[in-house]
């Protein structure tokens, strides 16, 4: 089976938490954190930390530097920026980012 | 003419024989031969009573045989010298080797003196100066019950020190009417006498010992002159050293009178082609029993040898000690023999503390001093005599309590011969010049000058002169948390106490910039916990802790958590065991017993959190804090209540203090223990916190360490009753929760602690700062305010909703896969994986 990436309805937006993580689970089984930066900024990119090789990226501490937005892996803390996926401590890893967008209060994720 | 290597060969591989080495081997073009007469390399004389405290002889080692064979020098061990043929230049071993040599250097030291009493070379009649000393008197003290040592200078008293902790009823026999007659004067000495007596170490003097014979109760009976006698299992001798001069008696080198090997300022003996350094070594008629002067004579002989102009002049003999946590210290002219000197002193007896200044005639100059009870002005001491830095117009006012301003010695006004480290002799210059070649802090002037590799007395010092000469240069040394914030974990701690913030969010809008990271997060969560103890799970404070503290468990490497519940002390009813045990079984849990007395739960999911610890309250169980930088467990042993050593009841004392400091949030994790007695079955030195049971209550060891860098923690009071022991915690933790900087324990905290242990005592004991109260208070604040953690988080609707791994779904994540392994689940790894890794691989192009 295979499935075509389409906008995903996830959940509402106040099942987000503020400037901190939550999981979403694809159609193809793929698991993506969410965070909400502020009041309104939403990223997702892949839940899946390549250096611990566990699902648990959405359970980090969120940082900025300079006005980038990233999040620390709970694991070994390797860095990842939210908007772009690369990795600040290591060229060679990248974690994939997600399109989102919110209608009618709703989340939704392309993947 | 002489194209081959010269050929050096060093006699004796003690501290200075070693020191010459590394001084020697810096220089091409020498052959270094080492001849030692113990069978293993050398190792480190003056922390040698830390072997009883659990240092092994390989943590003594000054160095390897590896580091020898890098650096190219030979080296034989079992290799005692017999003979030296001056005219062929060649020595001979025990063994019959023979090795030629260019220079030779004497660097054989001393053996401990034994008087001739008759009995002496009975059984359980030691010495103290080597490995093997320290091994006969372990076995001996195992035997006996009741030790003495002969000898009541500052090696004696050492020696008395290991005796007590070898836990032996501990006897000094002195033959002089004071102890440490050469450092301390009659009044210094008696106070040393009395807090020695009062930590039960009894004192004799004025006792000659004229016959050991066959005892009634302990092996021993020793007679003295007077008529009276002491019964004892083992004897120690420490009456003096002797030189080792032998060799040089037989081959006819120059001796003084009363031994040692006579040298010139460059240490050569009467033999053109030999030198002699440390402890064997008579310059000017004197043998320094110290190892910083042994180590000028090393520097000396190695530039001398390779054509330079280098002298000994002389070393100041001034010491600073502690013994049996009893502050010491003793600079130059300490019994004031100086013509015309006049004397201030200053003498406390309810606190136990004597200071003594001798002045110059003219009152400018410092010529000494005598320090017990209190030497946390030894340093300012030192440099004003070493330096002849002119005295302030009121000398007193130096060894006089702070209650107004007291003259400080700032390290600017330290000349640059100025002696910073005196076991290394590194001076103010060299730091400078250590400097000057690039180094950028403290640690790196401390590997290139090795300043600090001695006694470490002087770190205080070394850091407080290579910051000032830091800034002097401009360089900021940084101390702000992160790029948010501009200031150090402790400023943020008075301003959020100060001006009553209780968010991250005002705290970085008003103090701050930007969103903060993972540092500054975390940081300003302990402190507000610490300061204000809510709930850490709050909306407000949720965003900042660390994974472990937002789902209240360790997060272990597959992302699922351990579950530890609380047992003070590491006491369980079966009761609790069996629901533990229940639990373990339905969620199929990896059961093991921790290394902090207790029991950890292993492979929770976060969604299967709530639901087990809903269980484990039930029964009434509560969170162990495994997770957070705060107090994790009191260990224990079963101390009075059933052993039959205990002196009082640490089961009690351990679970009261778990139950007290539960739930204290601090800039790093927080160990306790309590043992019953001095046996130290918890390993309480071991701990940020240890306490020991004695006949009469408690003694309090601080900032120990097991972890990464092992610390003995130091002892800081004895025998308190249980509401000072109390009050001192209280005190000492709230200091260090508010001064210490993020993930820094209290081993490292104290030794980076101006004024270090000394300073600390002044605060929690003499309530130097008046901040005492404040202390008390917001410790007792915490301790009120405490609730468990997961009993509020499964009462809430609302933080329920945060544990389960996805928002729109309710299945599991099924990269967590189990294996089983002795009868237990354990994480799959690699191939052993059947779904996760295959599904999640990295897509490297959408970056
Ligand atoms: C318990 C204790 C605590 C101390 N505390 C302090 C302190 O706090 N501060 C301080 O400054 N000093 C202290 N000292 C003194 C300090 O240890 C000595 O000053 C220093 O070790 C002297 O070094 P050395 O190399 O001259 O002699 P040693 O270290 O004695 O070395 C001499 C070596 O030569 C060997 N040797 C002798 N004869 C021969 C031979 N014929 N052939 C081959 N080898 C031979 C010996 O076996 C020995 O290994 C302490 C000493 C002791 C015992
Ligand atoms: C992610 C990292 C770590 C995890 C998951 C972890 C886990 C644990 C656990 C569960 C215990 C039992 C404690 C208890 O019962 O509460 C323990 C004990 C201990 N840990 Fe760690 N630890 C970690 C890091 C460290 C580090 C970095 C050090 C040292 C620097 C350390 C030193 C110790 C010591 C010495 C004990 C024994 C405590 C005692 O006997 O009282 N741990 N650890
Ligand atoms: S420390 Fe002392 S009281 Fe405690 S178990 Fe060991 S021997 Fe017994
Ligand atoms: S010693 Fe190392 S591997 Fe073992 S629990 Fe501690 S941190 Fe983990
Ligand atoms: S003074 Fe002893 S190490 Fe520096």
């Amino acid at each position: 089976m295979t499935i075509e990436n389409s906008w995903q309805t996830i959940c509402p937006t106040t099942d987000l938490i503020k400037n901190s993580g939550v999981c979403a689970l694809l159609a193809n089984e793929e698991q993506v954190a969410l965070f909400q930066i502020g009041n309104d900024k939403i990223y997702a990119v892949s839940n899946f930390d390549p250096f611990g090789k566990a699902n648990v990226l959405y359970r980090g501490l969120i940082g900025e530097t300079k006005g980038e937005v990233y999040v620390a892996s709970p694991l070994l803390k390797q860095r990842f920026y939210l908007n772009s996926g690369a990795c600040l401590d290591d060229d060679a890893f990248a974690i994939k980012t997600y399109q989102t967008r919110v209608t009618d209060g709703k989340l939704e994720i392309f993947g | 003419m002489n194209t081959q290597a010269q050929k050096i060969v060093v006699v004796g591989n003690g501290m200075v024989g070693h020191h010459f080495v590394d001084e020697m081997a810096k220089h091409a073009g020498y052959e270094i031969t080492v001849l030692s007469a113990e069978d293993r390399l050398a190792y480190d004389r003056v922390h040698l009573s830390e072997y009883f405290s659990g240092k092994t002889a390989d943590d003594l080692a000054m160095t390897t045989p590896a580091y020898y064979n890098e650096i190219g020098v030979k080296f034989f061990t079992n290799a005692k010298v017999t003979h030296i043929d001056k005219a062929k230049k060649v020595v001979t071993t025990e063994a019959g080797k023979t090795y030629a040599y260019d220079k030779l250097v004497m660097a054989t030291g001393s053996y401990p003196f034994v008087p001739p009493i008759p009995g002496k070379e009975r059984d359980h009649c030691l010495v103290y100066r080597t490995i093997q000393d320290l091994e006969d008197i372990q076995a001996s003290a195992k035997t006996g019950k009741v030790g003495v040592v002969v000898g009541g200078g500052l090696l004696g008293l050492e020696a008395a020190n290991a005796l007590k902790e070898l836990g032996l009823e501990t006897h000094v026999v002195e033959f002089a009417p004071q102890l440490m007659g050469v450092q301390l004067d009659k009044d210094g000495g008696a106070l040393l006498r009395s807090m020695i007596e009062g930590i039960g170490v009894q004192v004799h003097t004025q006792k000659a010992t004229s016959e050991i014979v066959d005892g009634e109760e302990c092996v021993h009976r020793m007679n003295f002159a007077d008529g009276s006698h002491l019964e004892t299992d083992v004897i120690l001798f420490s009456a003096g050293i002797r030189p080792y001069d032998n060799l040089a008696r037989e081959f006819d080198l120059a001796l003084g009178e009363r031994g040692g090997i006579v040298i010139d300022n460059y240490c050569k003996s009467s033999d053109e082609s030999i030198y002699a350094i440390g402890e064997c070594a008579l310059w000017n008629n004197f043998i320094f029993g110290l190892v910083a002067p042994g180590y000028t004579m090393a520097k000396v002989t190695a530039d001398n040898i390779i054509g330079g102009e280098q002298q000994f002049t002389g070393a100041d003999m001034s010491t600073k000690l502690k013994l049996m946590g009893i502050d010491v210290g003793s600079i130059g002219d300490a019994h004031a023999r100086t013509q015309g000197c006049k004397s201030y002193v200053y003498s406390n007896q309810p606190d136990q503390i004597y200071k003594k200044i001798v002045v110059s005639a003219n009152g400018k100059e410092l010529l000494g001093a005598v320090l017990v009870g209190d030497t946390s002005e030894y340093d300012a001491l030192l440099q004003y005599a070493l330096n002849g830095i002119e005295l302030p117009e009121n000398p007193d006012g130096l060894i006089l309590p702070s209650s107004g301003e007291k003259p400080t010695l700032g390290v600017d006004a330290l000349p640059n011969t100025a002696t910073i480290c005196s076991c290394l002799n590194v001076t103010k210059g060299d730091i400078i010049a250590a400097l000057d070649c690039g180094a950028i802090d403290v640690g790196e002037v401390k590997s290139s000058t090795k300043a600090g590799s001695g006694c470490g007395g002087c770190a205080a010092l070394l850091k407080k002169v290579t910051d000032h000469e830091l800034a002097k240069r401009g360089v900021e040394i940084s101390t702000d948390l992160c790029e948010h914030f501009a200031y150090s974990r402790v400023e943020l701690f008075h301003i959020v106490q100060a001006q009553q913030i209780k968010t991250f969010d005002l705290l970085i809008e008003k103090h701050g910039s930007g969103l903060g990271c993972e540092i500054c997060k975390p940081a300003t969560a302990s402190i507000l916990a610490s300061v204000w103890n809510d709930y850490i799970l709050k909306p407000d404070h949720v965003s900042l802790q660390d994974t472990n503290d937002v789902f209240l468990g360790n997060m272990q490497k597959d992302g699922t958590y351990s579950v530890v519940p609380r047992m003070p002390g590491g006491e369980v009813t079966p009761d609790k065991l069996i629901v533990i045990g229940e639990v373990a079984k339905e969620y199929n849990l990896y059961t093991k017993v921790t290394g902090g007395q207790r029991i950890d739960l292993f492979g929770a999911r976060v969604d299967q959190l709530p639901a087990i610890w809903k269980r484990l309250i039930d029964a009434g169980m509560e969170t162990g804090h495994a997770y957070g930088k705060s107090l994790r467990t009191v260990k224990s042993c079963v101390g009075s209540t059933w052993c039959r050593y205990g002196q009082q009841d640490s089961m009690a004392m351990a679970i009261f203090l778990e139950d007290r400091y539960k739930g204290l949030r601090s800039p790093h994790k927080i160990k306790f223990a309590v043992s019953g007695c001095t046996r130290e079955c918890a390993e309480a030195q071991s701990k940020d916190i240890g306490i020991i049971a004695t006949e009469n209550g408690w003694n309090l060891y601080v900032s120990g360490n097991g972890g990464m860098k092992p610390r003995h923690g130091d002892l800081f009071a004895i025998d308190l009753d249980d509401q000072t022991l109390v009050k001192y915690i209280d005190r000492y933790l709230m200091f260090y929760v508010r001064t210490a900087d993020r993930l820094t324990r209290t081993s490292v905290w104290l030794e980076n602690l101006e004024g270090g242990l000394a300073y600390m005592e002044k605060i929690v004991k003499d309530d130097h700062l008046g901040i005492n109260a404040e202390l008390e208070n917001q410790m007792q604040n915490v301790v009120d305010t405490y609730q468990c953690e997961w009993k509020t988080t499964i009462e809430s609707e609302d933080q329920l909703k945060r544990f389960r791994q996805f928002v729109n779904s309710d299945t599991v994540d099924n990269n967590i896969e189990f294996v089983t392994e002795r009868d237990q689940i354990r994480p799959a790894q690699g191939e052993e994986k059947k779904y996760g890794v295959q599904i999640q691989a990295v897509d490297l192009t959408s970056a």
